[in-house]
């Protein structure tokens, strides 16, 4: 399914989408298309919408129980808030890295591949094949060779940055199409950020990225387009380029300069 | 103020039942009679004989039994209102097995004989209603509300960023609780289930009511049983203080309060993880 229709050049495409928390209408009217391959970044003032967004691209938003969505989400072409859909497929293809380096209270190597026994289902998994995939993702993330002889202790006790870097390993295993990212860096120090920004930067083309942010540095220098959004609706999305230097709208051209935020 | 106060009260309990079991610990007492032999005849004129074997065996096996039923209902019941049940539902079945734990023993001792009792004796065919079953059936309902509350407070302490993280790999709720949730609060589960466990040797009149209360050595659970703590309460009374009758009671005192007290003990390590690998 890979290479055949002409939508799945789109990695996710929005339509009409509505989101309410109880009677508050977080979302108005969203429609994107977000290109395959690349990174996006999503900016804009806190209670934005951005992370309430991206949050409903793997459908997490519905652990809250009053939440209700109207619209579609296609990725892939796939309609996510389709009747027969499975949830666990969904976040197959759509992993998330949170604000919040959140390891499960497991060992590093059960945590990068809790995904992959789950997408298996009733399956074993071989010591072997067991090993083999957590090499390869470890690697992917440039944490090999840290981790490489503690794969049994305890993910919780990594610093933050290589927490945050297992995080995005423990996605890789299952080939999820979309990573989303919230704020991926905004708990680490700099030197931290710099090296996940870097490696977020290593796995573009392979996996479509969308990222959010508070800092509008990380989205001018780690993205490729940008998506500005402002009470709930998207004002702007173009190349990341063009949005700083020649911001079409007015909100965009006082958020980027710093009026409010 | 207060712990040096249970610490003091602890303490003088101790002192007070050693003060009045020891001359028989160290006259009449026989600790491979006390352990080995079923004959509780302590009020034998001629030949007054000190086995608590039989006591000890009918305090196991009701509670064993006690913990066969509060186990997997506390520890269902936890799940649920921790993991499933959300506002309205939650609040009330919570409020529900606090008042559950509330209902005095001897309430539940009652049902046992007027309820449990006829029923035990119309189900199974069997003479006599009272015995190990009917005990230990209600000493597991008296049982699961604390356990599922301690065992609800182990669930709640895992944080939800562990159930959201799971969520968003893909698993299912099921999968969450199973793969997560459980292992994460593993010592509270297990802190919980000792508890179950002291509550079960320590109650008194609920068992002395429903277990039938005549000296065996159980072979099956519709034999009556009587446990070492329904001996006390309902010995004591009779006899002369300072006899050898009175003394070998408060050494069954003795016995049971070193075993709540491991219990206990081991329930609170578990708690604050010393076990951790």
């Amino acid at each position: 399914m890979d290479s055949q229709a002409p939508a799945e050049a789109l990695a996710i495409k929005t339509e009409k989408l509505n989101l309410w928390y109880g009677t508050f209408q977080a979302l108005y009217d969203i429609d994107l298309d977000i290109k395959r391959g690349i990174i996006t970044s999503m900016i804009g003032p806190s209670g934005c919408g951005k992370t309430t967004f991206l949050r409903s691209v793997n459908r997490i938003n519905e652990r809250l129980g009053y939440v209700r969505t109207t619209g579609s989400i296609l990725v892939l072409g796939h309609d996510i808030y389709g009747p027969q859909v499975d949830l666990g497929k969904v976040r197959e293809q759509v992993g998330m890295v949170f604000q919040r380096p959140n390891p499960l209270p497991l060992s590093i190597r059960e945590n990068v591949i809790f995904g992959y026994r789950l997408a298996k289902g009733t399956q074993k998994v071989s010591a072997s094949e067991r090993d083999e995939i957590v090499e390869k993702a470890l690697r992917e993330v440039l944490l090999w060779d840290t981790v490489k002889d503690r794969l049994d202790r305890r993910a919780i006790d990594l610093s933050l940055e290589e927490q945050q870097k297992l995080c995005i390993a423990r996605l890789l295993p299952v080939k999820p199409a979309v990573l989303l990212m919230d704020e991926p860096c905004s708990a680490l120090d700099p030197k931290g950020t710099e090296a996940v920004e870097e490696l977020i930067w290593e796995l573009r083309g392979e996996y479509t990225i969308l990222i959010v942010t508070h800092n509008m540095a990380q989205a001018r220098r780690a993205s490729e387009e940008c998506i500005f959004m402002l009470l709930g609706k998207v004002i702007e999305h173009t190349p990341t380029e063009e949005l700083f230097v020649t911001p079409a709208n007015q909100e965009t051209a006082d958020y980027i300069e710093g009026r409010y935020g | 103020m207060g712990g040096v106060s249970a610490i003091i009260f602890i303490i003088g309990i101790f002192i007070f039942i050693t003060k009045e079991g020891l001359p028989f610990l160290l006259g009449r007492f026989d600790i491979v009679e006390f352990f080995t032999s079923p004959r509780w005849r302590p009020t034998s004129e001629h030949n007054p004989t000190y086995g608590a074997l039989a006591l000890i065996a009918g305090t196991a096996s009701v509670t064993g039994l006690a913990m066969l039923v509060a186990v997997p209902f506390s520890l269902g019941a936890a799940i649920y209102i921790g993991e499933f049940a959300t506002g309205r539902t939650r609040e009330i079945l919570k409020v529900l097995v606090e008042l559950l734990a509330a209902i005095p023993s001897v309430v539940w001792g009652f049902i046992g004989l007027s309820i449990m009792n006829p029923l035990i004796i119309k189900l199974f065919n069997v003479p006599v209603g009272l015995n190990v079953l009917n005990a230990g059936f209600i000493l597991g309902l008296m049982a699961a509300p604390i356990m599922t509350t301690i065992a609800e407070d182990a669930l709640k302490a895992v944080p939800d960023t562990y159930r959201e993280a799971a969520e968003a790999l893909g698993a299912t709720r099921w999968q969450v609780i199973r793969r997560v949730v459980i292992p994460a609060s593993k010592n509270g589960l297990v802190a919980a289930v000792l508890l179950g466990v002291g509550r079960g040797f320590g109650e008194t009149m609920a068992v002395l009511m429903a277990s039938g209360h005549s000296i065996n050595l159980p072979t099956s659970i519709f034999d009556s049983v009587r446990a070492l703590t329904a001996t006390i309460a309902a010995e004591l009374g009779e006899t002369a203080v300072g006899s050898d009758h009175y003394r070998a009671l408060f050494t069954l005192g003795i016995f049971l309060f070193l075993i709540t007290f491991i219990i206990n003990l081991t329930a609170d390590l578990v708690v604050r993880g010393i076990r951790k690998k």
